[in-house]
């Protein structure tokens, strides 16, 4: 059994640094660090000794880190981007996912890529589910402007929800728009009045 | 990242004030103009603006001076050849000591305005007078950038060896303010407003600038992999003339205000308007009563602020020498003056380069035809 590979991964992201983590230890790596905090870095380096660093490339403390590489004495051995120029496409695979890693020099190739793919694929997975919470956000804001499109037509016209609901809709495709394009229109222009009348 | 379309060009950079050129290109219709539809993309770190240009996430980018010149001679990660074709703004940075230290300054006599041997003479001083205490903290914003190089010139001109008797890190530039107001730093150097940001926030005072350090200096340049520029000279052309129209716009003490109002916006650097004014009108507020006019604190247009000097990028060549960062060699030092290219300006706008500022304020002179004898020649050094 060879030794753990020690892995510091940086990301101020908690929720992400943890789906990070996971896949790391089922994947057989014990010596997992997460750090999610924006000082002390230097200090954590120096004592975690890591082999592998994976940082979120929405972090501002990469030139920062950069530089202790650069620099410091307290550092085990210098360290340097990992992917070779020869794997442009591991780069940009990185890079799209929004991931960058640092290793060690002299460790071996064929140890350091798992632990790449892994934080690739799940920073990749990550994104799917920000996007996905992202889409539902959206849903559930348009089904409020929706609902209050409606209770602003029922209380103008003195009808009721299933007629407002119909009269947005048939709006909507008498101007070929969006329910929801309609109901926002509708509850903007309500606003603004409202807000003119209390001036 | 995917182009919409043949004209648009993807520029990353970083919230600072000479990002000025490439916002007001972008949101003013200079770019329109000259048909290119340019797409700005703001980064956290010069790390990503290096990274993201390297693999062509980005066609151009606001970079530091010497990040193409450091990516040119392969010695940062993720090095592909990078030139500049064209400045993108002289100055614009100051050294901001703490409230606590610039008492202690004052303390051994450093003077209110702004003079870097006096200032630098008086934290001499202050260092010698605390007797191997705990070394004062300063933080710069990248290991290769006129920050950097300005610090340790100003340092080591006073006899303070940067690597000995202080300690310097790296921080981002909106952040420094903070670390500053949180004790984790003493002083700092960085581009405005950042500097600007402490002295109205009443917790950090500005010592001195850059334009006072090295005057006309250059601090960002347009940066662009040298495979882009070569697969698309037209489009190159087309958004420096766009740039040059911007300068110009930029420059003009009417619109600085619309400037200010631009800028702080939150797609750009999402600050207080007040934080942008002082560095565009060069009248810069060293402490919240202290005022200094310095008309050339930060340039945007004419020959001298658009053309990217050889001179220039040989002098940063002589500080990355001096600090340990790159050994020489005449293959090298080639590689260098090549790396800026004036001529790219020329023969799209017309505007010829001058002869280079190469003035200091400790009177040592520089001659770019003997860089590494200049490098070893100083007392300070790695």
């Amino acid at each position: 059994m060879r030794e753990q590979l020690a892995i510091l991964v940086i990301d101020t992201n908690r929720i992400r640094s943890s789906i990070i983590e996971q896949g790391l230890r089922d994947a057989g790596h014990e010596r997992v660090i997460v750090f999610d905090r924006m000082d002390g870095l230097v200090r954590k380096i120096t004592e975690i000794d890591p082999d592998v660093i994976v940082i979120d490339l929405e972090n501002p403390n990469r030139d920062q880190l950069e530089h202790i590489f650069q620099i410091s004495r307290a550092v085990r051995r210098p360290i340097a981007m990992f992917v070779d120029r020869s794997e442009a496409g591991a780069i940009e695979a990185a890079v799209d996912a929004g991931v960058s890693a640092y290793v060690v020099d002299g460790l071996k190739r064929e140890r350091v890529k798992p632990i790449l793919d892994m934080a690739i694929s799940r920073f990749n997975a990550f994104n799917r589910l920000s996007q996905e919470l992202e889409a539902a956000r959206n849903e559930l804001a348009e089904r409020k402007t929706i609902e209050r499109a409606k209770g602003i037509l029922m209380r103008n016209r003195g009808i009721g929800e299933d007629e407002a609901y119909r009269l947005l809709r048939k709006t909507a495709m008498d101007q070929g728009r969006r329910i929801i394009e309609v109901a926002e229109g509708l509850v903007i222009s309500v606003g603004l009045l409202e807000k003119r009348d209390g001036a | 990242m995917r182009r919409a379309d043949g004209d648009t060009v993807i520029a990353g950079f970083i919230p600072l004030l000479d990002s000025a050129l490439l916002v007001t290109a972008a949101e003013r219709g200079f770019a329109a103009r000259e048909g290119v539809s340019l797409k700005l993309v703001r980064e956290t770190s010069w790390a990503n603006i290096r990274d993201r240009s390297a693999i062509g996430h980005f066609d151009v980018a606001h970079m530091l001076a010497p990040m193409p010149i450091a990516a040119s001679l392969e010695i940062t990660s993720l090095a592909v050849p990078m030139l500049a074709p064209m400045t993108l703004g002289l100055g614009g940075n100051a050294i901001t000591a703490s409230n606590i230290l610039w008492r202690r300054m004052c303390d051994h006599g450093a003077p209110r305005d702004g003079d870097p041997a006096g200032t630098g003479g008086a934290l001499k001083a202050v260092i010698a007078a605390s007797g191997g205490s705990a070394p004062l903290r300063f933080g710069v914003v990248h290991p290769f950038s006129g920050h950097a190089y300005e610090l340790r010139y100003w340092l080591a001109a006073a006899g303070i060896d940067p690597d000995r008797d202080v300690e310097i890190s790296v921080l981002p530039p909106p952040l420094m303010a903070d670390a500053l107001a949180a004790d984790r730093l003493d002083g700092y150097c960085v581009g405005e407003p950042w500097n600007t940001a402490a002295v109205l926030a009443g917790t950090g005072r500005i010592v001195t600038t850059k334009a006072a350090i090295w005057p006309k200096s250059p601090e960002k340049v347009l940066g662009v992999t040298r495979k882009w520029a070569e697969a698309h000279p037209d489009m190159l052309a087309a958004l420096i003339r766009a740039l040059a129209a911007a300068a110009a716009w930029c420059a003009d003490p009417q619109n600085h205000a619309d400037l200010a109002d631009l800028l702080s916006g939150p797609d750009y650097l999402d600050c207080p308007a007040d934080y942008c004014r002082p560095a565009l009108s060069g009248e810069l507020m060293l402490s919240r009563d202290e005022l200094l006019s310095r008309p050339d604190f930060l340039s945007f247009a004419g020959k001298a602020a658009l053309s990217p000097q050889p001179a220039h990028a040989l002098w940063f060549y002589s500080q990355m020498l001096r600090w340990g960062q790159v050994t020489h060699s005449a293959g090298r030092e080639v590689v260098v003056r090549a790396t800026y290219r004036p001529d790219l300006l020329e023969a799209a706008t017309g505007v010829r380069t001058e002869a280079a500022s190469l003035s200091f304020f400790d009177g040592v002179g520089f001659d770019p035809e003997a860089v590494a004898d200049y490098a070893r020649a100083f007392p300070i050094r790695a």
